[in-house]
Formats: C-alpha cells, structure tokens, sequence
C-alpha cells in the first residue's frame, strides 16, 4: 500500500515540487515561520506535512500557490520557477483543496466543480462532461449537482471540493488540512476515498495535517515539521516508524510506533506459523498427535478442499472415532492476506485461541498468526 | 398652527371630489417622487459602492469615508438645501444632491458589512482556484454581500422617500407637493393625501425589494432536509449557469 523505502531520486528532472532554502518570516516576527526549507516531492507521490502548531507546515503550503509570498527561496513546480507566471495562471495549474472546503454557497455544485475550466475559457460542452465524469469519480451523485453547498453534508462538501480542484485535471495537488472538520467516522470514509482516488489520478499531493495517523495511512512519504519550519525527517512512514531520526520524531510519532507500523503491513507481509490443523477424515488419534506436537489443547479442521471449518477442543475428542463426527466452532475472526497485521493483533488478542486463523479468499487456509509472529514483523 | 387644527376639526378629513379632480397630480406627484427616489438611490449607490471598495481594499480609508458620510447625513435638510443654494440654486438639482448625500451614509455601511461578511474561507478558495483579484469582487464577493447590500437599498429608499416630500421647499417634492400646498391653505385633503400616498410608496418599495433579494440570494433558500433555518416562502426554484468567462 506504501511504498516501501527505496532511494530518494532527489534529481530535478523527476520532482514535481521543490522547494529551496525556502523562508518566510512574517512581518514584526521575531523569528521566521519557515526557515531554509529544502523539499523534493517526488512526482505522483502524496507527501504529507505533519508538525505541531506553528511549524509552518500551512504557510509552506501556501507559497507553493502564493498564497503567501516567501521572505526568499525558490519554489519550483514542474521545473518552473514559480514567480515567473501571473499568480492567477500558476493557480488555475495547482488543485486547492481547504479545511472547509470554502465552497461558492452561491452557485450550486455543478458550478462550483465547474470553477477553474470555466475561468481557462473552456467551452460548455467540454465543461458539463467534465462536472458528470467527476461527480462519477467522487461518486457524488448526479442530482446534486444542481443543488447549493449548503444542502450537502459536511462529508459531501469536501468530496466536492476535492472534485472541484481535479476539475481542469491539475498535475499538483494542494490540500490544507481538508478532513479536520468532519466527524472520525466521515474522515476515515474520506480518507479511504483519498487513495482509492489517487489510485485512479496519481497526482503530486501535498497533504497538511496534524493528525500524524492520517498522515501513515495516506502519505507515500511524511515529511516532519518543527517549530520555525525545521524540517526533522522526510521518509516513507514504515521507515520513520521504524527508524525516527531523533526525539522530536520519536515523540510526535507516538509510543505507539510499533502498532502504528502493524498497520502499515498486512498478513501476506508476516510469516504464518503452521499450527494445529487436520482434516475432518482423521482419526481422533491423530487430531490429539497434533495437538501434542504442537503443545495445544484444541485443533483446527478443514475439508477436502483445505477449507477451514472451525475448531474442536480436546475434551470433545473422548468418544469420537473421527474428527468428522463432531461439529467444530467456528472461529470468531478470521483474517486474510489483506488484513492489516494491527487488525490481525486485535484478532489475536481478542481470540479464545489466542491465535488468528489466515485463509485466502476462497476460505483456504493459509497459516497461523500468534502474537510472535506480530512481533517479528515489528522488530524486523 | 392652532387655524390648521381648527379648520381640520370642522371639515371632513378628505374632501373625495378634491381628490377626484385632481388625478393628473397625484400621477405627475407620483413620477417626480419615483424620480427622485430612484436617481437619489441609484447615483447614492454608485458613490458608495466606489467606496465601499475603496474601504475593503484599503482598509485605512474607510474611517475618513465613512466619518465624510456621516457628517453629510446629520447636516439638517433644511440647512443642506440653503448650503447648495448658491451652488444649483433652487429646483431639481438642489433636490437630488441633497438627498443623495443622504443616502450615503447607509448605503456605505451596509456594503462593507455584506463584503465583510463573506466567509474567509471563500475567499481564499476563489484565490486559490485562481480567480483574478477583480474579478473575485465581480463574481464571489458581491454576489455573496448581495443580502447586505438589498439591506441597505431597502433602508435608502425607504428613507429617501421621506425626504423628497421635504424637498417641497426647494420647489420639488413628489407627493410633498400636496402637503405643502395643504399647509399653505389650512385645507386637509391634500396633506392626508401627500403623506398616504408617500407611505404607500414606501411600503411597496420595501416589499419589492425583499422579492428582489428573494430572486438574487437563491441560495439562501435551499431547503437542505434537518436545516429548518432555511426560508420557503418562494415556492419557484431557480437555477442558473453562471459563465464565468
């Protein structure tokens, strides 16, 4: 899902973004907002800008558009020095998405995506197919394109905003703290919609947030910003929460980094222990070998086709010719190859077993994951 | 005074046949008091539209202008016509400069207030999409400060068409006309009718104006289900394509 830590291709030539010894210092400051600034963000990446309060990250944003004027330093985009367009042109060029979403409340949603193509001159017909293709994209449905901002919920405002900055299908992508106003449930719906979406667009995304878990669950890369605009780390998330570079970074990270980075990887990224597993047509006998190998008190069973069925427990054995005469229970989690390993840890631990079953998508399965196996992954 | 109050407590209050014979009048009244209202209005608005933005773009001048405003507006009417006098001399001029100035004042406050009161976050979102700086004002925050604006009109005229019946000293006055040829005669009709007739223009030019906010501010009217805030007194929907370039 991210991308994992491979060299940093810093070379102009393949950066959409660059800023250089990037400062500003805002007039009676003593001290300034964003000093010496150096960021490469790579094309096609989602590079997220996480700091605490007044560590510039929203200031740096906005002098990629101009929004705010640096003290001095160079932004480059695309390779072009920015101060050498009108401002007006170099943001038609660059999607803008804020907090709270600033839709136009006067003119309906349609018009409202339909803001920067119609201000490039494009012709009607261009523009309405433009709007339908990204109301389809942002699944926003149809009919709401007539309506005004303020018959939409928070949650759909903000898809049209994001809709509304893809409209004249920008390489660049601007984006100021955009789900901090919606409900925990509303974001993470966002969110998902977000790298689904990038996905399909693959833009260059800027991404500024407070919220360091949105940033690891979005960013292919997360720059960590101080106080003054110091830039702490620039990494992809694994690897910062593998390996932050100080205590500054250590410490906005969380003590959590080990789970944080459980949900970053998924079951197919562990290595499955085996565990006790037989068919419905063995013996009792062998059903208590394998337990006993494997020093457990229950065992799983399959059917002829490797299916996982559920579990039978050793008491239950006594009686029986073969585990196929007993009924087992089923397990009450089950994960797959997707699963990320900080869901495959809840299931662990919320499990009787204390183990989670791993079956592909055709219910087969695939291995055993204890709570050593989850800390492999964590430590390596 | 005491001849007035005699004489109106003698006679009937309106002599209808009076009023009949003098239909013309009440139209040529009526037009010049429209005229007068409308033009006092229409160039007031002008004027402080200029400098409402003006004030919003440089802040530091909206003091001294709103100050010229108001020291125009509590200069008494009566000592404003004699002020143009030596200027336009009496008449149609003297009339409509007077109450222009009048205008001013409210016009220029509700404008700044309905620019100021678009939401930052609008803003900078048509900054950011790229709108130039003129034509943000054109396309986003006039038409968001519209409620403020029609507030103001509303206001203007109502007050403006009270004074034009005072602008009958000066040789004009609409349908102040009437009242000042009533008190000249001590004879009630026409003073009841003068002032009826002023108020009912007044009370019309409100209402035409609460209908025309109803049909520029559309989106203020969106009926958004759990939002019982919103206003449904226009059953008609209407929505437009705004082009933009």
């Amino acid at each position: 899902m991210t991308a994992s830590p491979a060299p940093t291709d810093t070379s102009a030539g393949d950066a959409a973004i660059r800023l250089e010894r990037l400062t500003k210092t805002y007039p009676g400051a003593s001290r300034p907002a964003v000093d010496g600034l150096d960021l490469t963000i790579p094309r096609g990446e989602l590079v997220a800008l996480v700091g605490p309060s007044g560590c510039g990250k929203t200031t740096t944003l906005k002098m990629i558009n101009r929004l705010i004027e640096p003290t001095s330093g160079t932004v480059w985009v695309g390779g072009v020095d920015i101060r050498t367009q009108p401002t007006h042109e170099l943001r038609r060029g660059i999607g803008y998405v804020i907090q709270q979403a600033g839709l136009f409340p006067h003119r309906t949603v349609g018009d409202n995506i339909a803001t920067v193509p119609r201000l490039l001159g494009w012709e009607r017909g261009r523009v309405n197919a433009r709007v339908d293709e990204l109301a389809d994209l942002l699944r926003l449905d149809r009919g709401l394109l007539r309506r005004y901002p303020a018959a939409l919920s928070g949650g759909q405002q903000q898809r049209v905003g994001v809709a509304r900055a893809l409209a004249a299908d920008p390489p660049v992508l601007l984006m100021d703290e955009p789900y901090s106003a919606v409900d925990p449930i509303v974001r993470a719906q966002l969110q998902d919609e977000l790298v689904r979406l990038q996905h399909e667009v693959h833009k260059t995304i800027v991404f500024v947030t407070h919220d360091i878990d949105e940033a690891i669950k979005l960013a292919d890369r997360i720059a960590i910003l101080n106080i003054g605009g110091i830039l702490e780390q620039v990494d992809p998330p694994a690897e910062m929460l593998r390996a932050p570079r100080n205590d500054f970074v250590a410490d906005f990270l969380g003590d959590d980094r080990g789970i944080k980075r459980l949900s970053l990887m998924t079951v197919g990224d562990a290595s499955l222990s085996k565990g006790p597993l037989v068919a419905a047509t063995a013996s009792a006998d062998d059903a208590r070998a394998t337990m006993a190998e494997l020093g457990y008190d229950w065992v799983a069973v399959c059917d002829g086709h490797d299916r996982l069925q559920g579990w039978i427990g050793a008491a239950e054995l006594d009686g029986a010719a073969t585990v196929g005469e007993l009924t087992p229970k089923p397990f009450l989690s089950v994960v797959t190859a997707g699963t990320t390993l900080k869901a495959a840890l809840d299931a662990v631990v919320t499990s009787r077993t204390r183990v989670a079953m791993a079956v592909d998508d055709d219910g087969r399965y695939l291995g055993m994951l204890t709570v050593d196996d989850l800390a492999e992954g964590v430590t390596t | 005074m005491s001849g007035l109050g005699r004489v109106l407590a003698a006679e009937p209050l309106v002599d209808w046949s009076w009023v009949g014979d003098h239909t013309d009048d009440i139209w040529a009244n009526f037009w010049e008091h429209l005229q007068l209202t409308a033009l006092a209005v229409g160039i007031g608005f002008v004027i402080a539209l200029a400098m409402a933005l003006i004030a919003v773009r440089w802040r530091a001048a909206y003091g001294p202008l709103a100050a010229f405003c108001a020291a125009l507006y509590s200069v008494p009417s009566l000592a404003l016509f004699a002020i143009l006098l030596p200027f336009v001399g009496l008449g149609f001029d003297n009339a409509l400069i007077a109450l222009t100035g009048y205008t001013l004042l409210i016009l220029l406050r509700n404008i700044v207030t309905g620019l100021d009161g678009v939401p930052p976050a609008v803003r900078e979102a048509a900054d950011g999409m790229g709108y130039e700086r003129w034509r943000r004002v054109l396309r986003v925050d006039l038409p968001l400060a519209t409620p403020g604006i029609v507030a103001g009109l509303r206001i203007a005229t109502v007050t403006a068409i009270g004074l034009v019946t005072v602008t009958a000293l000066v040789g004009e006055g609409g349908f102040g006309r009437f009242i000042n040829d009533g008190l000249s005669r001590q004879f009630s009709t026409p003073i009841v009718l003068g002032a009826v007739l002023s108020v009912a223009l007044a009370i019309a030019c409100d209402v035409m104006f609460v209908l025309l906010e109803r049909l520029l501010v559309p989106w203020a009217r969106v009926g958004a289900p759990g939002d019982p805030g919103r206003r449904h007194l226009v059953r008609w929907s209407w929505h437009r394509r705004t082009a933009d370039a």
